[in-house]
């Protein structure tokens, strides 16, 4: 499962490095968080057997709390609440008695089971490669716990209930707390094998259990990296160039050094950073620096020169994606041939806690505190710069202010930061590096600017008829080790992601895709290319049954025939806003479908056409992704994607200038308000089948729904996002 | 200089006038329940109440923070807070949490000044709070629940 790259050596940890660890097992810890397989008795056995053992990923104190360590990173998704759900439904625990803490950066242990040997979180993959793993690992510690009251009581195991976290024997009315019996507990092997409960026995999976996350967030308590400091730890912050690619000709740092608490101005390969002892001082000393650029080499164009360069590639042949009967005969068939193009602008994340993270170095290792969501590249990266191992990188991983994709970064780009200006100072003291949200909204890891370019026909029985579809756009893939994975041969799967395995039978389809280049670093956004595919897809097929006088819904249904799951979720959503029911003038309804991450997700949204522009008044979802293991959490994740997506619809885009961003902070760059926030009805479809993810799927139907109600409304229809409300009228 | 803050006296000797109060707060008092978010009063993350009144920390000055009583998200009280907390918790509002302290502060604010807001007045009120996350659907659920509990005497 290694994985190489011509970027860089392989993140391939070694074995070696967590046993190292292992004599820090404290004795407290009932069931050591950093027990390694040789301590638990399997020393001989390969690490495979052992991907349940409840030492890797619980821990039961004697006060009774039982700790899972969260192999995945928190950023508001509610994953740890999750897979805290899955670890005490197997156990039997009581939920007032479950903690999460994450776990520490040992991918042979906590690497995403549908990613290689990578530890990550993303692809709303969470629950899906840990839907086994967790219950099993609570199956095993309720087993062992067993094991150890039966023997301690001299009783028949199978005699033994355990229930809401007490171990008992009705017979000899004896009973224990977990707390009470994990020392003896310890001592049991851990079982080769387990069995899981039928879905009829489940007590926690399926029900609306409390956030485990929710007190320390409400009362300012919960810890983000902004939060921590390291004794003795300097701020950095970073003065990084206008134009995306300039470096650093020369600089005068005397006016930064003359503001009190500044300590050291360090020239690193992403700019200039000034050291201070706080905050202000350093964003003050940064204010004052004057620095040369040379931009020799710098993205320079603006945003409407770039789209002229990917107009230009679309001329041309792409990379063929897909390639599905005859596209072309089909369309020279057709009687009605529709052509649109779309664009999509670049778009910042935002996330509410800037980007920011701690780094210590001491001989022979670096040690990191921040909100780590990849830290297989964060610990590749650090060593990179560094000169070290990646496993001699220790990631504390930190709750997280939000990422949206922004702290899932295969370049690893904050943390090889903040281990630059680390080593420019040798490691004098902890350095936090600190961005502030300028930084962050002109700091690039946009979402790819993307052009789409389709014709789609119609035959004389109103059937489709050909379906050509171009996507320009920057690769996320290429220039990090994933590239030979996902970006083979210049073709980046990931830009098609939701077009080239669209769940609609289109007979006849071609998809061409198009890498554009640019200094300007690129990343996924909330659900990748999805947030454009779908858009694009779900609007021409409105258009399509417009055209042919069908109703847009049935329209779907006639494409999805063979796809039951998808259908389902589609005519549930429909039936519940009560589709086809006449609205009031100005008012429209409109439909988008749309499977991503294994989800599907089907979108009604409401609104209101105004002058000016419109507003979006409900949103009616049905949401199908396997077991919803806490339906109070799906229903979150689909109204923040609403919300999140919102802002997309409405205005968000970040734009360049001759190659400078022309946007700062939230006054330019401003999110979905409290006021513009539609009402959400989640529909959550039953299902026994294993869960996949909620944490994106959420987003790519918003903006087609919008869109197609609006054209439902006034007959005028908008292509390219954000949408330009001035066309309506 | 010398703040008022959750009802003590600190001094924090000679720092710069202009310094915002946010990073009074957090990095010269530790008190880190206070968020940065944007540093232009564009967010809401920094919210804080100084005699009684919600105020945006980052755009506060030191100096005309001095001599005013502060109060911030770890020691806000009373009924209101009790019960905007606690609504908070039993609708599981949060999601990454971030700008929840600044929430809950405008929100506690609100329902100090209008016992039953109505949800025109709850967007006024919340408009400058900005959530990614897009958690505003049960904030005014529980801006609503807190405000009804309120009035029950709970």
């Amino acid at each position: 499962m290694m994985r190489t790259s011509k970027h860089g050596r392989p993140w391939t940890p070694t074995r070696r490095s967590f046993l190292k660890d292992a004599g820090t097992t404290a004795a407290a810890l009932v069931l050591g968080v950093h027990s390694p397989f040789a301590e638990s008795g399997q020393a001989a056995s390969p690490p495979a057997p052992a991907i349940f053992d409840p030492n890797v990923f619980l821990r039961i104190d004697p006060d009774n709390t039982v700790t899972i360590l969260s192999k995945h990173f928190e950023m508001g998704q509610g994953i740890t609440t999750g897979l805290a759900t899955l670890v005490a439904e197997e156990l039997e625990a009581d939920w007032s008695q479950m903690r999460v803490a994450f776990a520490p950066n040992k991918p042979q242990l906590y690497r995403n089971l549908m990613y290689g040997p990578y530890m990550l979180t993303g692809g709303s993959a969470s629950l899906a490669n840990s839907w086994e793993q967790m219950r099993k690992v609570g199956a095993a510690a309720r087993n062992m716990l067993t094991t150890a009251a039966a023997s301690r009581w001299e009783v028949p195991a199978g005699e033994i209930v355990v229930a809401k976290g007490v171990v008992s024997h009705r017979a000899s009315k004896r009973s224990a707390t977990f707390g009470e019996l994990a020392a003896d507990a310890m001592k049991v092997p851990v079982p080769r094998d387990v069995e899981l409960k039928e879905p009829k026995d489940w007590k926690l999976i399926g029900k609306r259990l409390a956030r485990l996350d929710s007190v320390a967030k409400a009362t300012g308590s919960a810890k983000y990296a902004l939060d921590m400091r390291r004794p003795g730890e300097l701020i950095a912050v970073v003065r990084r160039p206008d134009c995306f690619g300039a470096k650093v000709l020369s600089f005068d740092d005397r006016y930064a050094r003359s503001i009190p608490g500044v300590i050291d101005v360090v020239r690193i390969p992403s700019g200039v950073a000034v050291l201070a002892t706080d905050v202000w001082s350093a964003m003050a000393g940064r204010d004052v620096l004057r620095i040369t650029w040379d931009t020799s080499t710098a993205e320079l164009r603006s945003t409407s020169e770039i789209l002229e360069e990917y107009g230009r590639l679309a001329e041309a042949s792409g990379t063929q994606a897909v390639r599905r009967g005859d596209a072309a005969a089909a369309l020279a068939k057709a009687t009605h041939v529709l052509e649109a193009e779309f664009t999509f602008p670049y778009l910042a994340h935002a996330p509410m806690e800037p980007i920011n993270g701690i780094m210590e170095l001491r001989p022979g290792g670096a040690e990191i505190w921040s909100g780590c969501q990849v830290q297989s590249a964060d610990a590749h990266f650090a060593a990179k710069v560094l000169g070290l191992a990646p496993e001699q990188v220790k990631i504390n991983t930190l709750l997280g202010g939000g990422s949206f994709g922004r702290r899932g970064n295969p370049h690893g780009d904050w943390i090889a930061e903040l281990a630059e200006i680390a080593k420019a100072i040798d490691g004098r003291a902890p350095v936090h590096v600190v961005w502030t949200r300028e930084d962050d909204i002109k700091g690039g890891y946009y979402r790819p600017l993307t052009l789409h370019r389709v014709k789609v026909g119609l035959d004389a029985s109103g059937q489709l008829s050909g379906w050509q579809h171009k996507v320009v756009c920057q690769s996320i893939f290429v220039g990090t080790p994933l590239e030979e994975e996902m970006a083979k041969d210049g073709f980046d799967r990931g830009s098609v992601g939701g077009l080239a395995d669209t769940p609609y039978d289109i007979p006849d389809l071609s998809v061409e895709s198009y890498n554009a280049w640019s200094p300007l670093p690129v990343l996924w956004w909330r659900s990748v290319a999805h947030n454009h595919t779908a858009h694009v897809i779900e609007t021409m097929l409105d258009e399509l049954a417009r055209r042919a006088r069908k109703d847009p819904v049935a329209f779907r249904q006639s494409l999805l025939a063979n796809h039951p799951r998808d259908l389902t979720v589609l005519s549930l959503a429909a039936q519940k806003a009560g589709w086809g029911r006449p609205m009031a003038r100005g008012r429209g309804r409109g439909m988008a479908c749309h499977r991503s991450f294994n989800t599907r997700v089907a979108m009604v949204a409401e609104v209101t056409v105004t002058r000016p522009g419109y507003r979006v008044d409900r949103i009616i979802c049905a949401v199908d992704c396997g077991v919803a293991v806490n339906p109070g959490i799906v229903e979150a994740q689909i109204e923040g994607a609403v919300g999140f997506a919102l802002s997309s619809v409405l205005r968000n885009a970040i734009t360049l200038d001759k190659g400078v961003v022309e946007q700062a902070n939230f006054d330019d760059y401003d999110p979905t308000r409290f006021s513009e926030m539609p009402k959400v009805e989640v529909h959550i479809v039953k299902s026994l089948a294993a869960p996949s993810g909620i944490g994106e799927p959420g987003v790519p139907p918003l903006a087609p729904a919008i869109g197609n109600a609006i054209a439902a409304a006034t007959g005028k229809r908008l292509y390219s996002l954000p949408f330009d409300s001035s066309l309506l009228h | 200089m010398k703040f008022n803050v959750n009802g003590q006296e600190h001094n924090v000797g000679d720092i710069d006038r202009d310094m915002p109060l946010l990073w009074v707060l957090r990095d010269r008092l530790g008190l880190t329940g206070t968020k940065y978010g944007c540093g232009r009063a564009q967010c809401g993350a920094c919210t804080v109440h100084i005699n009684g009144a919600a105020v945006r920390s980052c755009s506060l000055s030191a100096r005309d923070a001095e001599g005013k009583k502060i109060v911030t998200i770890e020691a806000v009280s009373g009924r209101v807070a009790d019960a905007v907390r606690s609504a908070w918790q039993r609708l599981d509002v949060v999601q990454c949490g971030y700008c929840q302290s600044g929430q809950i502060m405008t929100a506690i604010s609100l329902l100090s000044n209008i016992r039953k807001p109505t949800d025109a007045e709850i967007d006024a009120a919340m408009d400058g709070n900005i959530c990614r996350c897009g958690t505003y659907i049960r904030i005014r659920k529980a801006i609503h629940e807190a405000a009804w509990s309120i009035a029950q005497g709970r």
